[in-house]
């Protein structure tokens, strides 16, 4: 345990691994429990992804916000969303996290930074500018992030948004989550441009494409674009090319993907199994220690889903209560 | 023109009122009228009140048409005497329907609201008449200067009328500094200083009436004799319903029963009235200062100050008014200075006596001022 | 102390007084400064119609031109309050809400409820709305229906400019996302406006004017077209009572309600497009609440079902006239007239 050759310490190795592992499990269970037919309407997983969203939000505190997408089980995992909460919401049930009027496409907590997934997409672009407009106002040194994926990356919003935190030089970072697929469509079908750097360039902003499967890849550009846009440098452009393991929404038979395509991402470019195998091997993190995390997260993933099924359902009256604050 | 023949005219309630309109007479035409005997009804978008007559003699002529809108100034009756010729009442009818359309613009040009910086903050006032004796009006809790709309120019008959916006009301500074009796005694005098008026008759209506008592009890030399109108300081009783009533109400609907209990005839209130106090009381910092004077001056529905006893004990002529049926300090306190003063409870009135039998309330206010 | 200002400039004032109270007041639209980065002066403009001229004198940096890129500054505005500032962003025109809705319906509207009720959206968005500027059909239109359908709005329509200072301020305050509809018509009207701070509550229509025989239901600028028809209609013995709603939503029925039970009749007036209109809410609102009371059929005084035309005369045309509503008036009184 000696060496590390890693820019973080071994409780910060640790504690990476145990979110993207949470989101994993958090995400593999809902495909299974989906299936069940117990969860209402749809749900968006981001398993595969789990690098972008811890890499990213280690450099975070509560003072930040992100604005996340319909993909966005893992961004709020990450930023420290509760977990029960989450489950209880996708399950519909009083004690979620939105007291069961979000669901899945908008689980939010302010007071943890997370804005609120977001099933319009394109859509937190300029949330996150004003959040980023809110903390230079008080000068208290927050970020925002938006997420958005290769999709969504057409949307007026986004590019509208750019322009706008480029010319008022906002603490505000754009984070591409280029799993490929705009559903169906793919990037190069919809995309004009090869590069998200091109992009960037276009409105004067920084623009950095790296690996989405290398946490430390993630880890190190996002690092330095947050701490830039900290400073006052203004916002920046983060492209994380990666991978979504599972469909645009469960159900997706997927037929829009090459033969074997899952197979091969699962073996080869999983970023859990890509960062446990670097921090063992290079002595960091002990197998021992990785399979611990592994077990502590299976059992809060079980809880979660036993108290989430368990739990009650709004009584009918929530259905009018919270639309305005006063009325 | 005929110095016998008195015209009856639209009259000029506050700086606002234009027109008003005649709702109904009192007197039919030929009737024999004394001073102050109440001719004609008439109402404004902010109040209906009634004409008086200023002369004596017959009420020759009724011109005014109820339901008719007439403006300020208009002739809209005639009094004289019973030997004056009927022709010389109509040329005096169509000579003076000329002369008042020459003197409208004139009219628009009237004394305008006017403010002074005191200790207590900026404080609007009105002043109507001139020199000696200075007479001071001090409205109630939640009032203003308009209160003594149908009392100022009256009383300018005897000197120098001054009716002042206390702080936290009308339209003077909204901050209370010292939110008690002492703190708007202070006011008052504060504003004397700053206007240079070295004594005066204070007339206080309601909360007004007490913070007169304080002064002239804490300053003698300052006060030639107070009125006291419906007074607050003359015993503990105080309807709650009212003053936390007009506090706490946000809404037309809520007010409305509110200040209907002001009034004898409770068809006063008219909804410009309701209006006009709604804007007032959502004002920034009025709802402060309303609360903090009503904490401080009548809360659960006890007033703090009673000051009956010491009013007895010192010099200062008091005359106590009251409307009799009062719904908010009752009429039983009027009687509290027993021989002290003189006390006069006036029918058909409620706590704006003033401006319900204004006529008779200046009569008493002059007859007292002048002793 | 009240004097006589312009709608105009009870705007502007509310601003000024709620900047100077709040420092989490801060307010963002296109052109509202005027002149950012050109070579000549800043505040050259102070909004289009100079609404807020003068108030970066007084406020500086926390009134920000933005680019023409609604969907990024509203969404901006709206993400801001959700962050805990209290922006009012200028739409300049409702009619652009077709380019940046998405913001105002699926996210500002929705932060509340969706998020189970742990978000607030302090945010004011203002724009012109109404007809009457030889405008046409894309900087003319009364858009309020649009907003009040959708719940977690609320919706603002001052007539005059002492609604117009304590409306805006009482916006500015509210915790909910506001529409504040300003008719550019109006924005020269004088009132007597104190120069204190004061709030206007919601949800509480104006009277202002007391009849028995008639209620017309109204707001903005169409207000001052029913008290013209009141003033006709009083020539021929019709009272009409005439209702400011000032805010639409919320609405205040129990005054409506409350009017048509001892008028018996009810006009409704909008300068919106007929179908699914504030004036259709308000006569099927009636209608389902007051049946009993109600001694005609309710009749609608909107525009025609068309786009807003260009052409004075048919402009002219196109916006509710006083003679169209002592008509729709006569309407309802014929019955009583012919017996």
């Amino acid at each position: 345990m000696t060496n590390n050759p890693f820019p973080l310490s071994k409780d910060e190795l640790l504690a990476a691994y145990r979110t993207m592992r949470t989101i994993r499990d958090f995400e593999e269970r809902l495909h299974v429990e989906f299936a069940k037919g117990d969860i209402p309407g749809f749900v968006h997983l981001y398993a595969g992804e789990e690098a972008c969203a811890a890499g990213i939000m280690m450099h975070l505190t509560d003072i930040d916000r992100i604005a996340s997408t319909h993909r966005g089980h893992g961004h709020c995992i990450a930023k420290g969303v509760d977990v029960h909460e989450m489950m209880a919401e996708i399950y519909g049930k009083a004690t979620g996290a939105c007291r069961g009027k979000g669901g899945s496409m908008h689980i939010a907590d302010l007071s943890k930074g997370m804005m609120g997934a977001n099933g319009i997409l394109g859509a937190g672009a300029p949330l996150i500018c004003g959040a980023g407009l809110a903390a230079k106002f008080r000068g208290d040194g927050g970020v925002g992030i938006t997420f958005f994926g290769d999709g969504a990356s057409n949307q007026g919003t986004v590019l509208e948004s750019m322009n706008l935190a480029a010319i008022w030089n906002l603490p505000v970072i754009f984070v591409v989550e280029n799993n490929g697929y705009a559903e169906s469509t793919s990037v190069e079908y919809a995309t004009a441009v090869d590069s998200y750097v091109d992009r960037a360039a276009g409105f004067g902003l920084p623009g950095v494409t790296v690996d989405g499967t290398d946490f430390f890849a993630v880890h190190e550009a996002a690092g330095e674009v947050i701490r830039r846009a900290r400073e006052g440098g203004g916002p920046a452009l983060l492209e994380c090319k990666t991978i979504r393991f599972f469909g645009h929404f469960e159900g997706d038979a997927q037929t829009y993907k090459a033969k074997g395509e899952n197979d091969y991402n699962r073996e080869h470019r999983d970023c859990l199994r890509i960062f446990a195998n670097r921090v063992t091997s290079a002595g960091a993190v002990s197998e021992a220690e990785i399979a611990l995390v592994d077990r502590e997260v299976a059992s809060l993933i079980d809880a979660a889903v036993e108290s989430a099924k368990g739990a009650p359902l709004p009584s009918p009256r929530e259905l009018l209560t919270d639309v305005y604050v006063a009325y | 023109m005929n110095e016998r023949i008195k015209p009856i005219v639209m009259p000029k309630w506050g700086l606002s009122m234009s027109e008003g309109k005649v709702t109904g007479w009192l007197k039919p035409a030929g009737t024999r009228v004394g001073v102050g005997d109440e001719i004609v009804e008439v109402e404004t978008d902010k109040i209906a009140g009634v004409v008086e007559a200023n002369e004596a003699g017959t009420l020759r002529r009724v011109i005014g048409t109820p339901d008719t809108v007439y403006p300020v100034k208009a002739l809209i009756g005639v009094i004289a005497d019973d030997d004056v010729p009927d022709a010389d009442i109509d040329a005096y009818v169509a000579e003076y329907a000329t002369h008042a359309a020459g003197e409208g613009e004139e009219a628009e040009a009237g004394p305008r609201y006017e403010f002074v910086d005191t200790p207590a903050g900026r404080l609007r006032y009105a002043k109507r008449g001139s020199g000696e004796p200075n007479v001071i009006l001090i409205h109630g809790f939640g009032g203003d200067l308009d209160n003594w709309l149908f009392n100022i120019d009256a009383l300018a008959e005897a000197g120098t009328v001054y009716a002042l916006d206390l702080p936290g009301h009308g339209q003077s500074d909204k901050r209370v500094k010292q939110a008690n009796l002492v703190g708007l005694s202070e006011a008052v005098t504060g504003f004397m200083d700053a206007l240079g008026i070295a004594s005066a008759h204070l007339i206080g209506h309601s909360m007004g009436g007490a913070i007169a008592a304080r002064t002239a009890l804490d300053h003698p030399d300052r006060v030639n004799s107070v009125t006291l109108i419906g007074s607050a300081g003359l015993g503990e009783e105080i309807n709650s319903g009212y003053t936390d009533g007009f506090v706490a109400a946000t809404s037309r609907r809520d007010l409305k029963p509110v200040l209907e209990q002001l009034f004898h005839d409770p068809a006063t209130v008219t909804r410009q009235l309701v209006d006009d106090l709604l804007k007032y009381k959502r004002l920034d910092g009025v709802d402060d200062a309303l609360r903090a004077l009503a904490d401080a001056l009548f809360a659960g529905g006890r007033q703090a100050s009673v000051l009956a006893e010491a009013l007895k004990a010192a010099d200062t002529p008091v005359l106590v008014v009251w409307g009799e049926s009062d719904q908010v300090i009752p009429a039983a306190h009027a009687t509290a200075l027993g021989d002290r003063a003189r006390a006069e409870v006036i029918g058909g009135a409620g706590h704006m006596v003033q401006m319900e039998k204004a006529g008779r309330v200046n009569e008493l206010v002059l007859a007292h001022i002048r002793a | 102390m009240a004097r006589k200002i312009s709608y105009k400039q009870a705007i502007n004032e509310a601003l000024d007084l709620e900047m100077r109270r709040d420092p989490t007041v801060i307010v963002l639209g296109e052109d509202i400064v005027g002149g950012a980065g050109a070579p000549g002066e800043l505040d050259a403009w102070g909004g289009v119609l100079g609404v807020t001229k003068g108030l970066h004198a007084k406020h500086g940096n926390r009134l920000m031109d933005t680019p023409l890129s609604e969907s990024a500054y509203i969404g901006a505005a709206i993400g801001a309050a959700a962050c805990g500032m209290r922006p009012v962003a200028e739409l300049m025109f409702l009619d652009f809400m077709g380019v940046c809705f998405d913001q105002i319906l699926n996210q500002a509207a929705k932060f509340k409820y969706m998020f189970g009720g742990k978000a607030k959206t302090p945010v004011v968005i203002r724009a012109m709305v109404g007809a009457g500027f030889r405008a046409a059909a894309q900087h003319s239109q009364m858009l309020t229906p649009m907003f009040t359908h959708v719940p977690g709005l609320k919706v603002v329509c001052p007539s005059n400019a002492y609604d117009a200072k304590g409306l805006l301020i009482q916006s500015i305050r509210d915790d909910d996302p506001v529409i504040f509809c300003e008719h550019k018509a109006l924005y020269g009207s004088e009132a007597d406006v104190p120069e204190e701070s004061y709030a206007i509550p919601f949800g509480e229509a104006n009277v202002v004017r007391e009849g028995k025989d008639v209620t017309i239901v109204s707001y903005g600028l169409t207000v001052h077209r029913a008290l013209d028809a009141a003033e006709k209609l009083a020539k021929s013995g019709v009272q009409a009572e005439v209702i400011d709603l000032r805010t639409l939503s919320p609405i205040d029925w129990d005054t409506v309600i409350e009017s048509v039970e001892n008028t018996g009749r009810l006009v409704v007036v909008d300068e919106a497009n007929p179908r699914c209109s504030i004036a259709s809410d308000v006569a099927s609102y009636v209608a389902q609440n007051a049946f009993g009371a109600l001694k005609a059929a309710p009749q609608m005084v909107t525009a025609p079902h068309t786009p807003v035309p260009f052409s004075p005369v048919l402009e002219d045309l196109y916006i509710p006239s006083a003679d169209a509503i002592a008509a729709a008036v006569n309407k309802t009184t014929a019955r009583a007239l012919a017996a």
